[in-house]
């Protein structure tokens, strides 16, 4: 595709004329807050989900039952039961406050919106219900009360108002076992390293969320592939802010050639129209 | 004010119905009209939940969105494309034709900016990404929410000389004209934004859109919306016949000319996907009931009209040129349809959409077809008018 390595060559040459920032969406990806999740230590007692309704304010969830499960608008994290060669494994599912998240990249009014303390926050006073970010989370995690005459997004905000406080998120402190950690992504993402390295027979060596969507601030270590645990494997690790970058480059070149293009060709075929 | 006034007074005169009312049409399509507005009603007092069963939480975007909006856009590619022939290129033939398509596009724009409206759940903060403080301008919905808001200025400033023709207003209507050229420029540049934007908006869901449809939507979707465009004034020109025929002007062979574009762009897009599956190694879903279906598209519903619009323009057979920009049409709602809906999440079971959702989005398009033959009635659009002579 010569053209298209053309036109994005051209368009970044203009971008920079023009003062355009290269980056689609501004933040800091140093020091966000993480959370490391080792399922190899959850026994799946869910008392993170109830910690998480209690603070959120949502109906406590029924652990009887254990079915799979997604989040929705009232219940803002799952724990979820994987049955892999006779052994049981639970892991916990919520927004994984991506570094540089599709749903704030696609939101129109940033009601979606990355602190620079790390977590994902949504902003009702902006948002306009359009469910773009709903398209975009590679993950499936903002939900939307289709029930309601003010309808929220609603999903996991790593408890920003607590951590805003100097408290911990609710979840954190709930886990008897210890299978959640809260700290500074890049500590987690240490101490992650390290237990793969000691039991490096325990765990599949990869850390999910270092890199998936660009980097996640939620990781995640396991003891079986993630693709087996109900991990979405196609994710990669492009930031997604980058697959409309294109796109956005090439608005600004139309904006700037197309005009002149087309009035430099009404010129000219006017005055071929005037010699006859 | 005594302009005001006979303004008003006009107007109101105006208003009245002209021709039968109890024709076919109006007997079958006022009820779908009126059962439309009281599930519109009901939305607003029961939130979107109750009319869209298809819009869910794994579906966000139902048929308002899918079908209304991102489908419509590209029908309305007339709306760019016959007055480039027209002011840009300078191809005077094919000014009789260059009022209607403007007309049809201004008022799928209008309409594509209301089905937004009662799709978004939180509508009072629609000025948000206008004026507000907010503006998320490296969302490509953003962009698409501006470039709606300026075409649709555009379009109605190309339009303008049509209204001060209906109002009789000499000077009023030189000075529209000179907006004519200038906005039909910016149109079309805004009009290849939205065309490929629309495309665009699903370039974040590279795991969600099935892969055949995703790789370079935004270019497909701008060369579709050329032949789409053209198709549908071709189809508007022979219902328009039929319907206002005390004014249609004949296109008579125009749409021979038309035709043979259409073709044309059809063979490009044809080739650049042939190269895109080729470049991609998309050929291992060709298996796959996906695979299929987008066989079908390409093959049923590009390769064939194509060849029906070769043999008709050869031929002059206007009446092989209209079936197979039909089939056109159909064909670019069928592929617009698998990407906002069909495609996407094609792993995950589907539900047809709802009947309520159906209606509502119906009475939408009822509603534009009963503006365009109010306006049609009244204003010089298909009948004979001075066309502009610069
Ligand atoms: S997981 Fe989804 S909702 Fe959460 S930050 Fe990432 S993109 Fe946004
Ligand atoms: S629904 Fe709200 S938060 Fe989500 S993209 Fe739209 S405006 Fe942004």
């Amino acid at each position: 595709m010569n053209r298209r390595e053309f036109l994005k060559t051209g368009a970044i040459g203009l971008g920079g004329l023009v003062g355009i920032k290269g980056k689609a969406y501004p933040c800091e990806t140093k020091e966000f807050y993480g959370m490391l999740v080792d399922t190899t230590l959850c026994i799946g007692c869910r008392s993170c989900e109830k910690a998480c309704s209690e603070v959120n304010h949502l109906p406590a969830p029924n652990l009887g039952d254990d079915k799979p499960r997604q989040t929705s608008i009232d219940a803002f994290t799952v724990v979820n039961k994987f049955k892999i060669d006779n052994q049981e494994i639970f892991v916990k599912k919520q927004c994984m406050h991506c570094n540089q998240p599709a749903c704030a990249s696609a939101c129109l009014v940033k009601a979606m919106f990355k602190t620079k303390e790390g977590p994902v926050i949504w902003r009702g006073n902006k948002c306009l219900g359009c469910r773009y970010c709903m398209i975009a989370c590679p993950f499936d995690i903002p939900k939307f009360e289709y029930n309601s005459l003010n309808p929220k997004i609603r999903k996991c905000e790593f408890c920003f108002e607590r951590l805003k406080k100097g408290e911990k998120p609710g979840c954190v402190d709930a886990c008897p076992m210890e299978a959640l950690i809260f700290g500074t992504r890049r500590e987690l993402i240490e101490i992650a390293k390290e237990r793969i390295y000691k039991n490096p027979d325990k765990y599949v060596h990869h850390i999910y969320g270092e890199r998936e969507a660009g980097g996640c601030g939620w990781l995640y270590l396991a003891s079986v592939p993630f693709e087996k645990l109900g991990f979405p494997e196609n994710v990669g690790e492009t930031p997604y802010p980058e697959y409309t970058k294109e796109f956005l480059y090439s608005v600004a070149l139309i904006f700037l050639l197309w005009p002149s293009f087309l009035i430099g060709l009404h010129k000219a075929l006017k005055k071929e129209d005037e010699g006859d | 004010m005594k302009e005001i006034k006979r303004f008003i007074l006009f107007f109101i005169s105006e208003l009245k119905p002209k021709g039968r009312l109890l024709t076919p049409f109006n007997i079958i399509t006022t009820p779908i009209i009126l059962l439309g507005i009281a599930l519109i009603i009901y939305r607003f007092t029961n939130g979107l939940g109750a009319i869209s069963e298809g819009g869910s939480q794994d579906f966000p975007w139902g048929l308002l969105i899918g079908f209304n909006v991102v489908t419509g856009v590209a029908l309305a590619g007339g709306g760019y494309i016959i007055p480039f022939i027209v002011y840009v290129l300078g191809l005077k033939k094919y000014r009789p034709m260059v009022r209607s398509a403007i007309l049809t596009a201004l008022l799928g724009y209008i309409f594509y900016a209301f089905a937004v409206l009662l799709d978004l759940g939180r509508p009072w903060h629609i000025f948000n990404p206008i004026i507000g403080n907010s503006f998320g301008i490296s969302s490509i919905l953003f962009i698409f929410v501006w470039v709606l808001v300026l075409y649709i200025t555009c379009l109605f400033a190309e339009f303008l000389p049509a209204i001060t023709e209906w109002l009789g207003n000499e000077r009023f209507r030189k000075f529209a004209k000179k907006l004519v050229v200038g906005a039909v420029i910016f149109a079309i540049t805004l009009s290849t934004i939205s065309q490929a934007g629309v495309g665009a908006l699903f370039l974040l869901a590279p795991t969600k859109l099935h892969p055949l449809w995703y790789s370079n939507i935004t270019i497909f979707f701008f060369i579709s919306s050329i032949f789409s465009g053209l198709s549908v004034v071709i189809i508007i020109d022979s219902i328009s016949h039929k319907v206002f025929k005390d004014q249609a002007y004949n296109f008579g062979e125009l749409i021979i000319g038309l035709g043979k574009a259409a073709c044309l762009t059809m063979f490009v897009y044809l080739s650049l996907k042939l190269i895109d599956i080729a470049h991609s190694r998309h050929w291992q879903y060709f298996q796959s009931p996906m695979g299929h279906l987008y066989l079908v598209e390409l093959i049923g519903f590009i390769l064939f009209p194509m060849v029906m619009f070769t043999e008709g323009v050869r031929r002059k057979v206007m009446g092989l040129i209209k079936l197979a920009a039909f089939i056109t049409v159909i064909g670019v709602i069928l592929n617009r349809l698998n990407v906002t809906m069909i495609a996407f999440k094609w792993y995950l079971p589907h539900h047809f959409p709802g009947w309520m959702e159906c209606v509502i989005s119906l009475t939408i398009i009822l509603i534009q077809i009963w503006a365009f033959r109010w306006i049609v009635n009244r204003m010089p659009i298909l009948r004979e008018h001075k066309w502009e002579n610069e």
